[in-house]
């Protein structure tokens, strides 16, 4: 695929997901909410690691948290029912609202922290980040299609944290 | 290696791909022994979950050798024999330890998309497209397989290959839908769909106690299968006012469970047949839902409907109000395979559960594209195109 294709599928990609949200928005108004992307107006992005609090140290952070350093403030607490801790993080320099060009150019400092949660969970639950690529394939053929599919799987895994 | 991949809508490929190899420290190499073609690969095939790229690698169920092993995988060994779950889960999160295997938190490396198309994302599925996780497929020679100590069993010796294999997929995902429908003892279970998954549904809910099984179809083989190798009864829908029926078996009330393992590309002799293939072709709706709209009417005030076949979107002209009225517990799920594997694999030991006659055609690889000509077309009977990559 060519750089350009991949651009421009890479835009599409966004806007792709900018559409779903628009569908699903038609079925369920809570999803068409203006904040940017569908996050919280506190800027707190928390996924719920299945461990005590106590084993959760906000010092001794995983390295893909740890990694943004004062950039990031962190919280925990208890989730309901026994379901284990809620690690929270936000940025401290949170970009306002909406879709920022800089999410359509591919650098999206939430997204990254998405990122960087999802893969502490997963390092505190199973003690590794599970890799998929490289997974074996046939030949691609560059088809618009194929380049927005790719192009939405590259941001893909930057989500998972709502 | 060759591998049968997917290469456009409609379009099956067998190609050269690169061998696996292990990316984290609970992964093993599978030197695969048999994979299945499952109706779920068909709403692929046919393009209606648009998620696959050129060149993705089918499969996601199977059973093989053990060829290699992590260093933080326990318990296997290089050259055992296993069956492999669909499904990449971890064993470790809330949902994992729940029992809710398909549901786990990080089993998906893609979690964006099924994020936007259903709120929430799922685990991961092996040759299932990138919406879940873009995991390489097992009809192929090798395949890796992550969490391995969590999605690999062990195949207990008298227990064939070909019988082992439907222990990955067809098995716990009827064990899913039966199990978590609550079937009890003298329920009556109505299964839409006698495919795999729906003749494993009879089974499952007929060794939870149901009193009475009855499985609904429209080609003969497969309802003589049914009969034969499952033990419980049959209805054509195409010879027979189906809803009429079970309200006759029941003494009018209906089944208290109603099982659905057809999936988003159902059909029906009636219009609403028609109107529905119109709609999901002009993308109006993604799915079509007919065998779950005639289970929820059929289904007794105060049953479970479970939906088992897979659906990807939506759909339309949902009977809400038959839902609501009734008072029906709805349902579904992805085979939470994890949980119920060990027990399946000890009733195939004993003989209990029989599936060696799914695999109607046994091929290699490089009929990939005749075994799924042969299995969407039901071409000879076949009920599975199996693929065996040694030969």
């Amino acid at each position: 695929m060519t750089t350009s294709i991949g651009n421009v599928a890479s835009l599409a990609a966004r806007a792709g997901g900018s559409v779903v949200r628009q569908v699903r928005s038609a079925i369920d108004p809570s999803a068409a909410r203006p904040a940017g992307a569908g996050q919280p107006a506190s800027g707190w992005l928390v996924v719920t690691v299945l461990r005590e609090p106590s084993d959760v140290d906000t010092a001794q952070l995983p390295v893909p948290l740890a990694e943004f350093g004062d950039r990031i403030e962190v919280r925990v607490r208890p989730a309901a029912g026994g379901k284990g801790t809620e690690l929270a993080a936000r940025l401290r320099d949170r970009p306002s609202s909406g879709p920022a060009p800089s999410r359509l150019s591919g650098s999206d400092p939430q997204a990254d922290l998405r990122s960087a949660l999802r893969q502490a969970k997963q390092l505190i639950e199973v003690g590794e980040v599970l890799a998929v690529d490289p997974a074996p394939h046939g030949k691609r053929t560059a088809t618009p299609g194929g380049a927005l599919l790719e192009a939405w799987t590259r941001v893909a895994p930057k989500a998972g944290v709502r | 290696m060759k591998a049968v991949t997917w290469r456009g809508v409609n379009e099956i490929g067998v190609e050269d791909v690169p061998e696996p190899t292990i990316l984290n420290d609970h992964d093993i190499i599978l030197e695969v022994g048999l994979s299945a073609t499952c109706g779920s690969d068909l709403h692929l095939v046919g393009g209606y979950i648009p998620a696959m790229r050129a060149g993705d690698v089918l499969g996601h169920e199977f059973m093989g050798t053990v060829a290699e092993v992590g260093r933080g995988v326990t318990k296997h060994q290089v050259g055992d024999r296993v069956v492999v779950v669909s499904f990449t889960s971890c064993g470790q999160c809330w949902y994992c330890k729940q029992g809710l295997w398909s549901l786990c938190d990080n089993g998906n490396p893609n979690p964006g998309i099924t994020e936007a198309l259903w709120g929430q994302s799922i685990g991961g599925c092996y040759g299932y497209s990138h919406a879940m996780g873009g995991w390489a497929g097992s009809h192929a020679p090798y395949i890796r397989v992550p969490y391995a100590d969590q999605g690999a069993f062990a195949i207990p010796d008298g227990v064939s290959d070909e019988r082992a294999l439907f222990a990955s997929d067809a098995a716990p995902t009827g064990w899913t839908g039966a199990h978590q429908a609550e079937v009890r003892p003298g329920d009556v279970v109505a299964v839409w769909g006698a495919g795999g998954v729906g003749q494993m549904a009879a089974r499952a809910a007929m060794l939870m106690g149901a009193e009475r099984v009855v499985v609904i179809d429209r080609y003969d083989n497969r309802l003589q299968q049914v009969r034969t190798h499952v033990g419980a009864e049959t209805l054509d829908y195409e010879e027979v006012d189906v809803p009429a029926e079970l309200r006759e078996m029941t003494g009018g009330r209906g089944p208290d469970v109603c099982i659905e393992a057809v999936g988003m590309e159902a059909h029906s002799p009636g219009p609403q047949y028609l109107y529905d293939q119109v709609k999901q072709q002009m993308r109006l709706q993604t799915d079509r839902p007919t065998a779950v709209r005639e289970a929820i009417y059929a289904c007794r005030k105060g049953g479970t409907v479970f939906t088992l076949g897979v659906f990807a979107g939506l759909v339309d002209k949902f009977p809400l109000g038959a839902v609501m009225n009734k008072a029906l517990t709805l349902r579904g799920a992805q085979q939470h395979g994890h949980r119920y594997i060990p027990e399946i694999l000890d009733r195939m030991s004993r003989d209990e559960v029989r599936t060696e006659h799914l695999a109607t055609h046994v091929m290699p690889l490089d009929d990939g594209p005749k075994g799924y000509r042969m299995f969407k077309e039901k071409e000879d009977g076949c009920v599975r195109a199996v693929f065996r990559p040694g030969g």
